[in-house]
C-alpha cells in the first residue's frame, strides 16, 4: 500500500517538476514554442496532449506485453496516432475557433517526443494504474509550462492574460480576460517565435535557479535516483 | 622563456580593453558630430540616456553576478555598445526604444552569455534587430536633414519629443518630418526602396530635393565623418584593415554586378555604400573583437561576407537598411570561419 503511495507521489513529483517533460527533458519543443503566443493556445495545446498522453500510456501499458520488442515504436506510434486523430476529432467538432487557432499544431501532437518518450520509458513497462497517472502527472507538468509562457508571452506582447479563453472554455469565459496595459506599439519580439526561445531559456534558468537554491536548503536529504528519458529530439 | 596562454584578440600593440573601447568612442566623435549638425539634437539624448542605462545595467547584473563592478566598468564596453547603439536608431525615438534596446544588449546578449569576451552577437547590433522586429514604425521614423525641414528642432525639443513624443509648442514627430514643399521625407535608402517597388527607376527615384542637393545633404556628410574616424581607428592599429576593406569592396562588388545588369532597377554602388550604415558598420561595428573572426584570412572572409549579405538583404528583404541582419547572421558563422582561417604555426609542412 505504502510502495502506491511513494510510486504515485514519486510520479507526481516527477512530472510536474523534477523530470518535467518541457523544463529538464526539453521533449515537445516545437509546439510548445510555436503556439504559446497566449494562454488559450497553450492551455488548449497543453490540454489536448495530456489526453493522448493519458490515452496512449494506458494502451501501450496494457498491449505490452503482446507487442515483439522489434517493432515496438512503430505500434507506439500508431497507437498515438489513433488518439491524436481522437482528440483533433474533438476539437474540430467542440472549440472549432481554437482547432483553428492552433492549425497543424493538433495533428503534430503525434510526433512530439514527449509522447513516445512516455510509451517508452515507462508505460511499456509498468501496470496500466500507474502508467494512466504518469501520462496524467506528465502532462498536466507540460500543460503548466505551455500555460506560463503562454501567460509570460501574451503579458509582455499584447498586455492581456487569458485573451479568447471563451474559444476552449465556453462563452462564460470571457470574463476571465484581463487587460494589464494597452499599448499602442506592442512588444512583438516576445510574441514572434524568437521570443518563445528567449522566455523559455528564462523559464528554464529560473527553475535551474530555483532547485540550485532548493538543493542548498536540503543539503542532507538523501538525493533521489532519476530515470531520464531522452530520445532523439524533434 | 616564458609561455603565457592569452585570449583573443591577439593585438600586438600593448593596451588595456579600456583604453581600446575609449579610442573607438574617440573615433565616433566625428561622426556624432555631422549627426548633431545635420539631424539635430535627438542624438545626443539618445546618446546619454543609452550611456546612463548600459552602465546602470552592466552594474545591476555585475552585483548578482558577485563579478567586480568597478573593474569591469571601466572596460567600457557597455558604454560603446551604448553609444552604437544610440547612433543607429532614429534621433527622436521614444525614450524607452534605447532604454530597452541598451538594456537587452547588455543584460541578455553580452552578460547572460558570461559577459564580455563570451557573447557571440555583436551586442548593440542583436538589440538593434530586436528593437526593429518588434518596433518597425518607432524605428524607421528617420528625421531628415535639418536644413530641408520648416520646423527645427532645438534641445530642449529634441528631449521632449524623446520623452513625451511632442516638442514645447506640440509638434508631433510626423509634423517634423515635413519639409518646406510640405511633403513628408524618408531615408534615401527607405525612399529608393518604396519608390523601385512602386515601378520607378532608380534614376527618377533619387531625383528629389532631399537626396543630392547642392550642399550635399547631411547622410553623405555624416558618413564621410564615420569613414575619418574609422581611418584614424586603422592608423591607431585599434583594428585592422581586414574587416573594412574586405566588407567595403564586397558592398561595392555585388552591387556594382547588379547594377552592371540592370542601372534602372538597382542602385549603384556608390548609392549603397553611403547611404545606409556600411561605413559605420564596416569600421565600428562589424570590427567588435570578441564576435568577429579573429585570424586574419577569416576576417577577409568575415568581412566580405557581411558586405554580400547586406546588399542581398537591402536589395530583396523587406528592411531598407541589412547591416544589423547581416552582422548577426555573420557572428553566428565565427566559429566555423576560424576553424577553417587557422594560420599555419611557421616551419608547419602542408
Amino acid at each position: 500500500m505504502s510502495d502506491t503511495k511513494t510510486e504515485l507521489t514519486n510520479l507526481t513529483w516527477q512530472g510536474l517538476w523534477q523530470n518535467n517533460p518541457a523544463l529538464v527533458q526539453l521533449l515537445g519543443l516545437c509546439p510548445l514554442l510555436a503556439v504559446t503566443a497566449t494562454i488559450t493556445n497553450g492551455l488548449g495545446l497543453g490540454l489536448a496532449t495530456t489526453l493522448v498522453l493519458i490515452g496512449s500510456n494506458v494502451t501501450v501499458s496494457l498491449v505490452r506485453n503482446f507487442v515483439p520488442n522489434e517493432i515496438r515504436i512503430p505500434i507506439f506510434v500508431m497507437v498515438i496516432a489513433a488518439f491524436v486523430t481522437v482528440i483533433e476529432l474533438v476539437m474540430n467538432a467542440y472549440t472549432y475557433e481554437l482547432y483553428l487557432a492552433l492549425g497543424i499544431f493538433i495533428p503534430l501532437i503525434v510526433t512530439n517526443c514527449a509522447i513516445i518518450g512516455r510509451a517508452e520509458a515507462y508505460a511499456s513497462k509498468n501496470p496500466v494504474g500507474y502508467a494512466a497517472y504518469d501520462g496524467l502527472s506528465m502532462g498536466i507538468g507540460f500543460t503548466l509550462v505551455l500555460v506560463v509562457l503562454g501567460g509570460f508571452r501574451e503579458l509582455l506582447g499584447y498586455g492581456t492574460l487569458f485573451s479568447g479563453a471563451e474559444l476552449l472554455l465556453g462563452d462564460w469565459a470571457t470574463v476571465l480576460e484581463i487587460t494589464v496595459f494597452t499599448s499602442e506599439s506592442p512588444f512583438l519580439l516576445a510574441i514572434l517565435p524568437p521570443g518563445a526561445f528567449l522566455a523559455m531559456g528564462l523559464i528554464i534558468a529560473a527553475k535551474n535557479a530555483l532547485d540550485q537554491r532548493l538543493e542548498k536548503l536540503n543539503a542532507k536529504q538523501e538525493k533521489r535516483v532519476v530515470e531520464r528519458a531522452r530520445v532523439t529530439a524533434e | 622563456m616564458k609561455l603565457s596562454l592569452a585570449s583573443s584578440p591577439h593585438q600586438h600593440v600593448r593596451r588595456d580593453t579600456g583604453a581600446v573601447m575609449r579610442l573607438v568612442c574617440y573615433a565616433a566623435l566625428p561622426g556624432i558630430l555631422a549627426q548633431v549638425v545635420f539631424f539635430g539634437w535627438g542624438v545626443l539624448v539618445q546618446l546619454i540616456l543609452a550611456g546612463i542605462t548600459a552602465v546602470a545595467a552592466e552594474a545591476v547584473i555585475l552585483m548578482l553576478r558577485k563579478k567586480p563592478i568597478k573593474r569591469t566598468l571601466q572596460d567600457y564596453s557597455a558604454v560603446l555598445t551604448g553609444l552604437l547603439l544610440a547612433i543607429s536608431i532614429p534621433p527622436l525615438a521614444p525614450w524607452w526604444i534605447i532604454v530597452l534596446g541598451t538594456c537587452f544588449a547588455i543584460i541578455i546578449v553580452k552578460q547572460l552569455y558570461g559577459g564580455l569576451g563570451f557573447n557571440m552577437f555583436n551586442p548593440a547590433m542583436a538589440a538593434y534587430v530586436m528593437l526593429l522586429i518588434s518596433f518597425p514604425v518607432q524605428m524607421t521614423n528617420w528625421l531628415p536633414p535639418q536644413s530641408l525641414v520648416e520646423n527645427n528642432a532645438s534641445l530642449l525639443d529634441a528631449v521632449w519629443v524623446v520623452f513625451t513624443g511632442y516638442t514645447v509648442e506640440g509638434y508631433s514627430v510626423a509634423q517634423l518630418k515635413v519639409d518646406i514643399d510640405g511633403i513628408s521625407m524618408a531615408t534615401p535608402l527607405d525612399h529608393v526602396k518604396t519608390a523601385l517597388m512602386s515601378g520607378q527607376t532608380v534614376a527618377e527615384a533619387t531625383n528629389v530635393s532631399f537626396m543630392y542637393g547642392t550642399t550635399g545633404a547631411g547622410w553623405v556628410w555624416v558618413t564621410l565623418a564615420y569613414l575619418f574616424g574609422g581611418l584614424a581607428l586603422i592608423q591607431q592599429r585599434v583594428i585592422t584593415w581586414h574587416i573594412p576593406g574586405s566588407m567595403i569592396a564586397a558592398v561595392a562588388l555585388v552591387s556594382l554586378l547588379f547594377y552592371v545588369v540592370s542601372p534602372d532597377n538597382y542602385a549603384s554602388p556608390y548609392f549603397h555604400l553611403i547611404n545606409g550604415s556600411v561605413i559605420v558598420g564596416a569600421f565600428f561595428i562589424a570590427t567588435d573583437p570578441v564576435s568577429a573572426s579573429t585570424t586574419p584570412r577569416g576576417r577577409l572572409v568575415f568581412g566580405a561576407l557581411i558586405g554580400f549579405w547586406i546588399v542581398i538583404i537591402r536589395i530583396f528583404g523587406n528592411y531598407p537598411d541589412a547591416v544589423a541582419f547581416a552582422v548577426v547572421i555573420m557572428n553566428m558563422a565565427v566559429p566555423l570561419i576560424d576553424y577553417y582561417t587557422q594560420p599555419r604555426t611557421y616551419g608547419h609542412r602542408a
